[in-house]
């Protein structure tokens, strides 16, 4: 479980991130959704310390981050495994070496047992034949697949996704955002996923967190957010034609 | 201003860039894909420059050593001290400062814009270090072997075009080449490499770790690079030529 109290970030003057509180639970697929320039990927980068809060507390499980020593900030790092937009796999690395590569650097496992945890991860995320090829010769799919074995090869405790289906055609986007919920529930990681694609609310969002303006504006579950009155709320997700039309017809059956 | 801001975040860069290698297997290894990288890429480059450089010198030299009393060994000489004070370990340096200054810094800062160094940085590493140090060390090691190669070539390139136009006969040059020989000459500009190594890659890839934004910005970044250390290994340069020489 993931507890955000309060929190606050500005760059220079901006404020990005206002006053935001939240709870992640453990084995959910917690969704953060908003407009383009909203604050989501400033969001994440704050919860797991690329960007320092101003102000505000962020509990790992009890564990507050910002008051750990860099020695125990290290030690959870290792805990987190992280998907970031443009996969940011290693260019230099084949896609097993990028599997690989936080087993090598953290574990005193032999190479064998390396490689075989990485053929493991590779395996999860469906994907076989691929070890010897580089980041450029696969498909924008196959990449952020790559990524999530690499985030996973830890068995991380927590799971950051930043927009993990932006640039995918729709229904490769379907298949990772249901790999990254199959994961979540297989083990029991707390899981945040930055997003600003509809598909994936509906798809996966137990518990969605709306961000307006660097502003919390709304909490709820993919259940419920169809039928929300949130102003602002509405017009993010009724900016798409296909949805408008829905809710004009009466909505999901 | 503007100068004072690079300086202060430089200073910053290099101390973390100084910080104790997560694994030491995986730093050797980093290290000898460097030196191949930054280095023995760059031996043809730098022997052919060294070539012509050495032919130049000894010809411009010769032409403007006419008269009759000045003994034509001193043409091996002055090309000699030309090369070994000066063209090798400076050429030398500003030739790799253009070429690996913007390979490093477009490496470093496409890992930047792609969030690569976000990867490292998340997983605990000190990614400063682990993507510069190994290039520092690479450089360091390999610089004064590039610059001696360079002697070795630019004075044989001098022999070569002295004979060949009959400027200056074989056995004249390779006399002045020995005549008044002073070895801290050698010190002098392996030194200078040591330095300009340095230089080159903590400058370049200080401006690869803090590029922002996208390709164009990365462009910037190794523009900046080339042009930033270039200026450094000429100012150093003077200094060094002062501390040592004076
Ligand atoms: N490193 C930074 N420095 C200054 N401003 C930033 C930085 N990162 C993000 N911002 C600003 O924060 C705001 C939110 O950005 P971001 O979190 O990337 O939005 P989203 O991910 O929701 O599209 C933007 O206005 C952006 O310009
Ligand atoms: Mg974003």
């Amino acid at each position: 479980m993931i507890e955000v109290v309060n929190i606050n970030k500005s760059f220079d003057g901006n404020d990005v991130l206002k006053d935001i509180s939240a709870i992640f639970k453990k084995g959910n697929t917690n969704l953060i959704i908003g407009q383009s320039g909203s604050g989501k990927t400033v969001f994440l980068k704050s919860l797991v310390g690329l960007h320092e809060v101003d102000s505000g507390e962020i509990l790992y499980d009890g564990r507050n981050f910002n008051r750990m020593s860099r020695k125990e900030k290290k030690l959870i790092r290792q805990e987190i495994g992280m998907l970031f937009q443009g996969s940011a796999l290693f260019d230099s690395l084949t896609v097993e070496e990028n599997v690989r590569f936080p087993l090598d650097m953290f574990t005193e496992m032999s190479l064998r047992d390396r490689r075989d945890r990485a053929n493991f991860c590779l395996k999860r995320v469906n994907l076989e034949n691929v070890n010897h090829l580089y980041p450029s010769e696969i498909s924008g799919g196959m990449q952020k697949r790559v990524a999530i074995a690499r985030a996973i090869a830890l068995n991380p405790k927590y799971l950051f996704c930043d927009e993990p289906n932006s640039g995918l055609d729709p229904r490769t986007s379907i298949v990772i955002d249901e790999l990254i919920q199959e994961i979540t529930k297989e083990y029991n990681i707390t899981t945040i996923i930055n997003t600003h694609d509809m598909n994936s609310v509906l798809g996966i969002g137990e518990h969605i967190i709306f961000i307006y303006q660097g502003e919390k504006y709304w909490e709820g579950s993919n259940k419920e957010i169809l039928k929300s009155t949130n102003k602002e709320l509405n017009d993010f997700i009724f900016a798409s034609k296909f949805f408008k039309k829905i809710k004009e017809d009466g909505g999901f059956v | 201003m503007r100068v004072l801001f690079h300086f202060g975040r430089y200073a910053i860069f290099l101390k973390r860039v100084f910080g104790k290698p997560q694994k030491h297997k995986i730093f050797l290894n980093q290290i000898i894909r460097e030196m191949d990288a930054l280095g023995l890429s760059s031996v043809g480059i730098v022997a052919i420059i060294s070539f012509f450089m050495g032919a130049v010198i000894t010809l411009q030299t010769a032409y403007n050593v006419e008269m009759p009393l000045i003994p034509r060994y001193t043409i091996g000489l002055a090309a000699r001290d030309s090369i070994l004070l000066e063209f090798s370990s400076t050429i030398v340096s500003l030739i790799l400062a253009g070429k690996v200054g913007s390979h490093i810094a477009s490496e470093i800062g496409t890992m930047r814009v792609t969030e690569q160094i976000d990867v490292l940085d998340i997983m605990g590493i000190n990614s400063a270090s682990f993507l510069v140090l190994p290039k520092v060390v690479a450089l360091v090691v390999l610089n004064p072997f590039l610059v001696l190669m360079s002697m070795g070539i630019g004075i044989f390139g001098g022999w070569m075009a002295g004979s060949v136009t009959g400027e200056v006969p074989s056995a004249e040059f390779i006399y002045g080449i020995q005549y008044a020989f002073i070895p801290f000459y050698v010190t002098y500009s392996l030194i200078k490499a040591v330095v300009f190594a340095f230089l080159i890659t903590t400058i370049s890839g200080y401006w690869g770790y803090y590029t922002t934004g996208g390709s164009l910005e990365v462009g910037r970044s190794s523009t900046k690079a080339v042009v930033v250390s270039s200026v450094q290994i000429l100012l150093f340069n003077l200094i060094l030529t002062q501390l040592l020489l004076a």
